[in-house]
């Protein structure tokens, strides 16, 4: 008997053109919380996904207790006791917290109809047990967000979970009520109850965390006693890759100010975000998920409003309410999320190449046919987007292919700021380099590129000048070649660290 | 040129009401003898028309993902408001047509307002609420009697619903020359385009600069603009102006399309495919009556062809999906 609670041995998960785990593993003992951290991308999700049934595994077991088991759907999951409260909380916010607790698994009487009375007393006393005392008819939706992460973890408990998986549990949640937290993970942690801590904050892991495990590209780092680890330990085991090759970085020539942006804030998101982004240059953007970045860019481009700040184009302030504001100041946006925001998969590629400037291939109300086509031709062949026609439908390009579309419905408008978010995910290597690729043509043509990335050897590999983000506020801007243009140092001011 | 960018798929697309329909009309000529003629086959165009107008708009609302319930209402009010002019001794044919017309692109206006200015959460509820606001103000201003048209002076007014040439009823030609119109609208004008952009994707199409509150606004006011269209074709074709005449339009223009091929979804559906719709529906109801059928059979069996071309259309974008994993594969 190993006497984990459970045990994850040599897990390898691929997806198509990415392995996201490899030969990974992880041993949870009863009673323990055990911390999970990684960079963006090092894998935590999936490894989440793997243990809460949503995923299987190529290769690999998971020992519960001792015994193997395959969990073939999220409900044998739940069954062999491991529970999972996520960021994003799975709660009915019209409903009452019993309902809530007692979602899928209501207690019924002889006559069929529910036993309410039975419900809520033990709703209240598994509420109890996290040390809250509360009524449990209250409507969830209007109880704070801590509370509600409480009726979710009250579920867990109820269900007699012996691991509760809790995915950035703090991310939404004020003081107080991390603090309510801490005290909740350490009644459970007294009642045996096993967690698995995922955090992109390192000093919570200090505070609530026995053992620790670090992964990275998805496979094991290391696991240690908490008190055998400091801040720098670990940020060493997240980032310690070696950079590959793979950037055809060209400077282009430093030019004037393009993008200046002043005190841009919106309430709890933004606080205070002020910076330049210069013609001839890439302003990569580094931070860990969740540190505001689309936000702030979002906020620039006007797709959401702002509470306060200032947007100067080209030295001149601008007035950017609106999408098509921001187009006409010469601004593109190239969303991170390009099937919900940047294509309209349902139409064909030529007209998702000219979305952003309808007006510019028209004459009165009418398209030019020809125009259109030529330009998407010339386009599809200068981004060797592989398509079998320019009428061919968007959804059946591969998604390296979808996003060069995007890139190129950018080209089609004669912009000079140009805002990728996140241009590299999910695509392929090649398709990578000719993303890269487009980047320098657009440097050394003079214009202004912001590059939002959450891998740090692409910020590192492509550009001149790097602000990083946490929480909504820019905590570092690190020029190339400077003394912290390094992935230990990024990462430290990702992670809320100070650089000396 | 319009041939080259018709794949096989559109082809497919167009072609599976196009066979019902034309499975529909050998069945039915062989069940009655009363079925197969030109006579009967031009009162089916006539009994189609006011239908196709109601659901050439109607697409438009669908391919944005919305839906327009205040159709037939606003169909209605348009007879009424020209019945009521009449009546106050308006008899000049351009301003009464005018009247119509107006009237319901204000209604469509108002459509588009509520959904954009008031951000209510879905069209179904504005226009739900619209149809019954101009039901009402329907049979308010004709204090809920019917007025007729006839010896009134304004025949000419009634030519459109009722004149044919050798047979062809002229509504119809109306109709066929609106839909090549809509047809070029949707394939070859920006706007037209950027109506499936706005429903096939809402927020690409804002975060690409489309101003979609516009686009919304145009459409709810095209679709009361054939609203207004067909209110004149109606009072040429019963010769009265009657506030409970339109309940069935509603549903009828959102069969055709949908049976045509547009999707509640938004983002696809295409004009010619809605006259099949329309047609279909038409010719069902012409033969079913020929048959002797009453109402209650027609219902069902519009009901289960509605069902069934859904679930025909669905089952074929699931295979698509599913051929294109495996080719991604």
């Amino acid at each position: 008997m190993s006497g984990y609670v459970a045990e994850i041995k040599n897990v390898t998960k691929v997806f198509p053109g990415v392995v996201a785990l490899k030969s990974m593993s992880l041993q949870i003992l009863p009673g323990e919380v055990h911390g999970l951290v990684g960079e963006n991308g090092a894998g935590k999700s999936t490894l989440i996904k793997y243990l809460t049934g949503v995923h299987d595994a190529d290769e690999g077991t998971l020992l519960m207790e001792g015994k193997e088991v395959v969990f073939r759907n999220p409900l044998d999951a739940r069954a062999a006791g491991i529970a999972c409260v996520y960021q994003e909380l799975n709660i009915v916010k019209q409903l009452s917290i019993t309902d809530n607790i007692f979602m899928g698994r209501q207690i019924k009487k002889k006559s069929g109809l529910l036993n309410y009375e039975e419900m809520h007393r033990q709703a209240k006393q598994a509420m109890a047990l996290l040390g809250h005392d509360i009524d449990p008819h209250r409507e969830c939706g209007k109880l704070g967000m801590g509370i509600q992460q409480m009726v979710e973890i009250g579920r867990a408990v109820h269900m007699h979970a012996k691991l509760i998986i809790m995915d950035e549990p703090t991310s939404s949640l004020g003081e107080k009520e991390v603090a309510q937290l801490f005290e909740t993970t350490r009644r459970l942690r007294s009642q045996g109850v096993a967690v698995l801590f995922v955090s992109h904050k390192l000093e919570e892991l200090f505070v609530i965390c026995d053992r620790v495990t670090v992964m990275r590209d998805g496979e094991y780092i290391l696991t240690e006693h908490i008190s055998n680890l400091d801040h720098d330990k670990l940020i060493h085991a997240m980032v310690g890759r070696t950079l590959d090759n793979m950037y055809p970085k060209e400077a282009g020539t430093k030019g004037e100010v393009a993008l200046s942006v002043r005190n841009l804030t919106s309430a709890g998101v933004l606080h205070g975000i002020s910076f330049d982004a210069y013609r001839g240059q890439i302003l990569g953007v580094a931070g860990l998920v969740g540190a505001g970045r689309t936000e702030t860019f979002r906020g620039i481009f006007g797709a959401d409003p702002m509470d306060d700040g200032e947007i100067l184009v080209d030295g001149k302030p601008v007035n950017i309410r609106h999408p098509r504001d921001a187009i006409r100041h010469k601004i593109a946006f190239l969303t991170e999320d390009r099937k919900g925001q940047g294509l309209v998969l349902s139409q064909y590629v030529k007209y998702n190449l000219i979305l952003s400037n309808f007006s510019g291939f028209c004459t009165g109300p009418f398209l030019r046919r020809k125009d259109i086509e030529d330009s998407s031709r010339s386009i599809v062949d200068d981004l060797r987007i592989k398509t079998p026609s320019i009428d061919t439908v968007a959804a059946q390009l591969s998604g390296g292919n979808q996003q060069k579309v995007v890139i190129g419905k950018w080209m089609n408008v004669d912009a000079e700021i140009f805002i990728f978010d996140e241009p590299t995910r999910g695509i392929d290597v090649g398709a990578k380099i000719e993303v890269y690729k487009v980047m320098n043509q657009l440097v050394q043509d003079g214009k202004c590129v912001i590059m939002i990335s959450s891998e740090l050897p692409e910020i590192l590999g492509m550009s001149d000048r790097v602000i990083v983000m946490r929480s909504g506020r820019i905590t570092a801007e690190i020029p190339r070649g400077g003394k912290h243009f390094n992935q230990e140092d990024i990462m430290t001011a990702a992670w809320g660290g100070t650089l000396s | 040129m319009r041939k080259k960018t018709m794949n096989i798929k559109d082809l497919i697309m167009g072609l599976g009401p196009l066979v019902a329909l034309i499975l529909m009309c050998v069945v039915l000529s062989f069940a009655t003898n009363k079925f197969f003629n030109y006579g009967n086959f031009m009162n089916i165009l006539k009994q189609a028309s006011i239908n196709c107008l109601i659901a050439s708009g109607m697409l438009i609302v669908l391919i944005t993902a919305g839906i327009d319930l205040s159709v037939g209402s606003n169909c209605v009010l348009a007879a009424c408001v020209m019945g009521v002019l009449m009546q106050m001794g308006v008899t000049n044919t351009a301003v009464l047509m005018a009247s119509a017309l107006l009237s319901g692109m204000l209604v469509g206006y108002g459509n588009g307002l509520l959904l954009t200015k008031l951000n209510l959460p879905h069209p179904f509820v504005s226009t739900l609420g619209m149809k019954n606001i101009v039901l009402g103000v329907a049979l308010l201003i004709t204090k809920a009697t019917p007025i007729g048209f006839q010896n009134k002076g304004v025949d000419t007014l009634l030519y459109l619903g009722s004149k044919t040439i050798k047979g062809f009823p002229i509504s119809f030609i109306v109709v066929l020359f609106l839909y090549a119109l809509f047809d070029i609208f949707l394939n070859l004008t920006a706007l037209g385009r950027n109506i499936y952009c706005v429903g096939g994707n809402a927020e690409a199409s804002r975060l690409s600069g489309i101003d979609s509150k516009k686009v919304m606004r145009i459409v709810y006011t095209l679709s009361g603009l054939m609203c207004g269209l067909a209110g004149i074709v109606l009072v040429g074709r019963v010769s009265s102006a009657n506030a409970m005449a339109g309940i069935t339009y509603d549903t009828d223009a959102i069969a055709a399309c949908i049976i045509g091929g547009a999707s509640f979804m938004g983002g696809k559906g295409t004009i010619w495919g809605t006259m099949i719709g329309a047609l279909l529906i038409a010719v069902i109801r012409n033969g079913l009556n020929l048959l002797g059928a009453q109402n209650d059979i027609q219902y069902i069996v519009i009901g289960s062809v509605i069902v069934l071309a859904v679930f025909i259309d669905i089952t074929r974008e699931q295979m698509e999906a599913k051929a294109r994993k495996l080719a991604a594969k």
